[in-house]
C-alpha cells in the first residue's frame, strides 16, 4: 500500500512537468532521466541510507510545478543579498528571474543554463549529470527529468573569479515543487567563491529538490558555501557531487537550518594524486524540524587530503542524521584524513544519529575520525558564570560559539554576519 | 599590605565541602582584610584548589558545613554569577578555551554583565576597545588576542595573562588566583605578577593558592596558610614560604605516621 502511495508520489511529480521536447542538449540529458525515474522508487526507512529519515511527512502533501512565476523586487530579495558578491543569479520557485539577476560573460561564465545553452551546447551535454549520479538516486533523476535551467558557471583556463558569485534560490509558493540545478566547470588553475543559497519568502509547505555538481580540473580552487535556509515547514532535498583532480582544492562549508524534514546528500571524489577537500558542516534544528546528512569522501588516488567537521545542534523535539563515509580506495596511499563530528543536544527531547564510516583498503594512511554527543560542558558554563554572566546568557553564548566556530570558515563577511545573527536568535530562545 | 583601618572582605568558618561524595575540605577557616595578600600553599590534594572552587560556586562541589561571609553577606546564598558582580574573582588553573567567540567579544560581555550588577553604565565595542588596550599594557598583551578565540591555542602563559586581564576588567573585591604561576616561564611569571602587584590595593585582597613558592618571590604575601587533609594546618608571615621550600611540607604533618609532629614547627 505505502509502496504504492510512493511510486505514485514520483510518478504525480513527473506527471506535473509540461515541457515539450525538441531534443536539445538539455532534453537529451532529461529524456534518459525520465526514463530511469520510472524505475525507481521513493526510499523507506528499511533502506539502509534512509534508516533514519521517514519521507512521509514529504509524501503525505502533494506538489505541483511553478504555474504562474513570482515577480519579485530587489527589495524583495533585499534581506538575502551579499555586498561582497555584485554576481548574481536569482531562482524564483526554480524559475530564472533575470531581472534580479547579474550575469556575466567572459573568462568567468556565470548564467542561467537555457541562456547559455546556444553557444555551449556541447560542454553543458558533456558534463551535466556527469557526476551527480541518479541511477539509485530517485531524487537526483527527478531533478535531472525537469532540467530545463539552472545557474552555470565556467572558469576558463588559470581565469580568477575575484568576486563570489552569489546564486540565490527563492521558495515563494505553497506545495510547489521545483528542481534548482547548478553546474559549476572550474578548468585547470582556475579560482572562484560559490555561494549556494536557499531561502523561503513563504512559511508554507514546498519542495525543493535541487542538485549541484562542481567539476574541479588539475590545480583548481573552489571556495563553496551551501546555505539551507528554506522555511520550517519547507521540505529539502539535496545534492551535492564533486570531482576533484591533481593538486586541486575543494573548500566546502554546508549549512542548514530550516525545513520540516531535508536531507542533503555530498558525494565527494578524488580522482587524481594530490586532492585536497576541507568540509565543513553546521545543522541547527529546532521544533520537530529534521535535518539528514551523508556525506561521501571518496579517496581513489594517492597523496590525498581530507579534513572533514560536522556539527549539529539540536533543540525542542528535533532530530539530526549525520552519516559520514570516508573511503580510501586501495593504492590511494599516503592519504591523510580526518573527521569529526560533534553533535550538542539543548532538549531532553531532542536526538541525534551519528554514524560515522571510515572503508579504508590502503596500508599506508593516516585516519582519523571521531563522534560526539553530548550536552553544554558545566566547566565551561561555570567559567562564563564566574565571570558575572547568567546560566541563561553562559549557556547561549556557548550554544552560539559551538555553531560559530564553523560559520567563522565562511569567507564572506556579510553572509557570515546573516548566519550568526541566526544562530545567536535560535540560541537565545532556549 | 597589613593595614590599620581594614575591613575584612572575607570569613571563612568550619567550611566543610564533598565531591562525588568524598569530603575534600574538613573544617577551613580564614579571615581575609582589604589589602591583605594570602598564600595558601600546600602538597597536592589537600584541597586548596577545591576550596578556591568552592567559593566561587563551581557545582561539582556540595557545601556541608560551616560559614562562609563575603563582606557580612552570606556567600553561599548567592549564585556563582553574583558572587562574580558582588566582587569575587576566580583565575582558573585551567581556563577554558571558547573557540568560535571572539576574546574581545568575551571580555566585553563579561564586564559589562558586572558594571550592570554594580548599577554602573555600559561601555559599548568601541569605548571598550580603548579601555581593554590600555589594561593589556599592564600584562604585556599583543592586541591581538582580542581578535582571538577566547583562549584557543593561547600559550599556558598567555592563558593566565587573559586570566589576569580579566581581573583588571573586573577589579574584584577579593582574587582568588588558582595555581597562576604552574606552566609560566619566567619571564611569563614576572609579567602576571606584576600585573597583580598592580591590581592590588588598599581596597582589595588577593588569595594566592600555588604549589611553589616561586611566585612568592614576586608577590609578596601577608600570611602564608599551609592546607593539609582539608584543613590549614599552620599560619605565618612570608618566611614560612621559604622554610617550606627548603624543607618541604612532611615536617608540617599532622598525620600519623609523618617523621615529625606539628609541634616541631618553627
Amino acid at each position: 500500500m505505502m509502496a504504492v502511495a510512493k511510486q505514485q508520489f514520483l510518478a504525480d511529480l513527473l506527471a506535473g512537468r509540461s515541457l515539450v521536447e525538441q531534443g536539445d542538449a538539455l532534453g537529451r540529458v532529461r529524456a534518459r532521466a525520465v526514463e530511469r525515474v520510472g524505475t525507481l522508487t521513493v526510499p523507506t526507512t528499511r533502506n539502509e541510507d534512509w534508516r533514519f529519515t521517514d519521507l512521509a511527512p514529504l509524501t503525505h502533501l502533494s506538489y505541483q510545478p511553478v504555474r504562474s512565476a513570482t515577480a519579485l523586487t530587489a527589495e524583495d530579495i533585499a534581506p538575502f543579498v551579499l555586498a561582497e558578491s555584485p554576481l548574481r543569479l536569482v531562482f524564483v520557485d526554480g524559475i530564472y528571474a533575470p531581472q534580479l539577476s547579474t550575469p556575466e560573460n567572459g573568462a568567468v561564465i556565470v548564467s542561467s543554463l537555457a541562456a547559455a545553452l546556444p553557444d555551449h551546447a556541447a560542454l553543458i551535454e558533456t558534463e551535466l549529470a556527469r557526476i551527480a549520479a541518479y541511477e539509485q538516486n530517485a531524487f537526483t533523476a527527478l531533478n535531472t527529468a525537469f532540467v530545463n535551467d539552472g545557474a552555470l558557471i565556467v572558469l576558463s583556463r588559470g581565469a580568477v573569479a575575484d568576486r563570489p558569485v552569489h546564486l540565490l534560490f527563492v521558495a515563494t509558493q505553497k506545495q510547489v515543487a521545483s528542481h534548482p540545478r547548478c553546474l559549476v566547470v572550474a578548468a585547470a588553475g582556475s579560482r572562484a567563491t560559490v555561494i549556494e543559497d536557499y531561502v523561503a519568502l513563504t512559511p508554507e509547505a514546498y519542495l525543493t529538490n535541487a542538485v549541484g555538481e562542481f567539476m574541479l580540473a588539475d590545480d583548481a580552487h573552489i571556495n563553496h558555501v551551501r546555505v539551507q535556509r528554506e522555511s520550517n515547514a519547507g521540505f529539502h532535498v539535496g545534492h551535492t557531487a564533486v570531482s576533484i583532480a591533481h593538486a586541486s582544492r575543494y573548500h566546502g562549508i554546508n549549512i542548514g537550518f530550516g525545513g520540516r524534514l531535508s536531507r542533503h546528500n555530498v558525494d565527494i571524489v578524488q580522482t587524481a594524486e594530490g586532492g585536497e577537500c576541507e568540509l565543513g558542516g553546521l545543522t541547527m534544528v529546532d521544533g520537530n524540524q529534521l535535518a539528514d546528512t551523508h556525506t561521501s569522501i571518496d579517496h581513489t588516488k594517492p597523496h590525498g587530503n581530507s579534513r572533514q567537521q560536522h556539527k549539529c545542534i539540536v533543540g525542542g523535539s528535533a532530530r539530526a542524521v549525520f552519516n559520514g563515509r570516508i573511503i580510501v580506495r586501495q593504492g590511494a596511499q599516503l592519504t591523510h584524513s580526518s573527521q569529526s563530528n560533534r553533535n550538542l543536544l539543548l532538549s531532553d527531547r531532542a536526538r541525534v544519529d551519528t554514524k560515522p564510516q571510515l572503508e579504508i583498503f590502503a596500508d599506508d594512511v593516516k585516519c582519523a575520525h571521531g563522534a560526539t554527543v553530548g550536552q553544554l560542558d558545566a566547566d565551561e558554563v561555570f567559567y562564563l558564570k564566574s565571570r558575572g554572566l547568567s546560566e541563561a546568557s553562559a549557556r547561549s553564548l556557548l550554544t552560539f560559539a559551538f555553531g560559530a566556530e564553523i560559520l567563522r570558515g565562511i569567507p564572506l563577511a556579510s553572509l557570515r554576519t546573516q548566519l550568526e545573527q541566526r544562530v545567536l536568535a535560535q540560541t537565545e530562545q532556549v | 599590605m597589613i593595614c590599620q583601618d581594614s575591613k575584612t572582605l572575607l570569613e571563612v568558618c568550619g567550611l566543610r565541602a564533598t565531591v562525588n561524595g568524598v569530603e575534600i575540605l574538613k573544617g577551613m577557616d580564614l579571615t581575609v582584610k582589604s589589602g591583605e595578600v594570602h598564600a595558601i600553599m600546600g602538597p597536592n590534594g589537600s584541597g586548596k584548589s577545591t576550596f578556591a572552587k568552592v567559593l566561587a560556586g563551581h557545582p561539582a562541589y556540595v557545601v556541608t558545613g560551616g560559614t562562609v561571609l563575603f563582606e557580612g553577606r552570606d556567600l553561599f546564598a548567592l549564585a556563582p554569577e553574583e558572587r562574580a558582580r558582588a566582587g569575587l574573582f576566580l583565575g582558573f588553573q585551567y581556563p577554558i578555551e571558547i573557540p568560535g567567540v571572539a576574546n574581545s567579544q568575551f571580555l566585553r560581555l563579561a564586564y559589562n554583565t558586572v558594571q550592570t550588577g554594580r548599577g554602573r553604565d555600559e561601555l559599548d565595542p568601541l569605548e571598550f576597545d580603548d579601555f581593554v588596550r590600555e589594561k593589556m599594557k599592564l600584562l604585556e598583551m599583543n592586541p591581538d588576542f582580542l581578535d582571538r578565540s577566547v583562549n584557543e591555542g593561547f600559550s599556558g602563559g598567555e592563558k593566565k595573562r587573559n586570566e589576569i586581564l580579566q581581573m583588571a576588567l573586573l577589579e574584584p573585591r577579593v582574587a582568588i588566583l588558582d595555581e597562576t604561576d604552574s606552566g609560566l616561564d619566567i619571564d611569563a611569571l614576572r609579567i602576571v605578577a606584576g600585573g597583580v602587584n598592580q591590581l592590588a590595593n588598599k581596597d582589595n585582597a588577593v588569595i594566592l593558592v600555588t604549589h611553589y613558592q616561586r611566585l612568592l618571590n614576586y608577590i609578596e604575601p601577608d600570611y602564608v596558610h599551609v592546607t593539609e587533609a582539608g584543613r590549614i594546618i599552620k599560619t605565618g608571615p612570608k618566611a614560612l614560604a621559604l622554610e617550606l621550600e627548603s624543607r618541604g611540607y612532611d615536617w608540617l604533618s599532622t598525620k600519623p605516621g609523618a617523621e615529625h609532629g606539628a609541634g616541631a614547627a618553627a
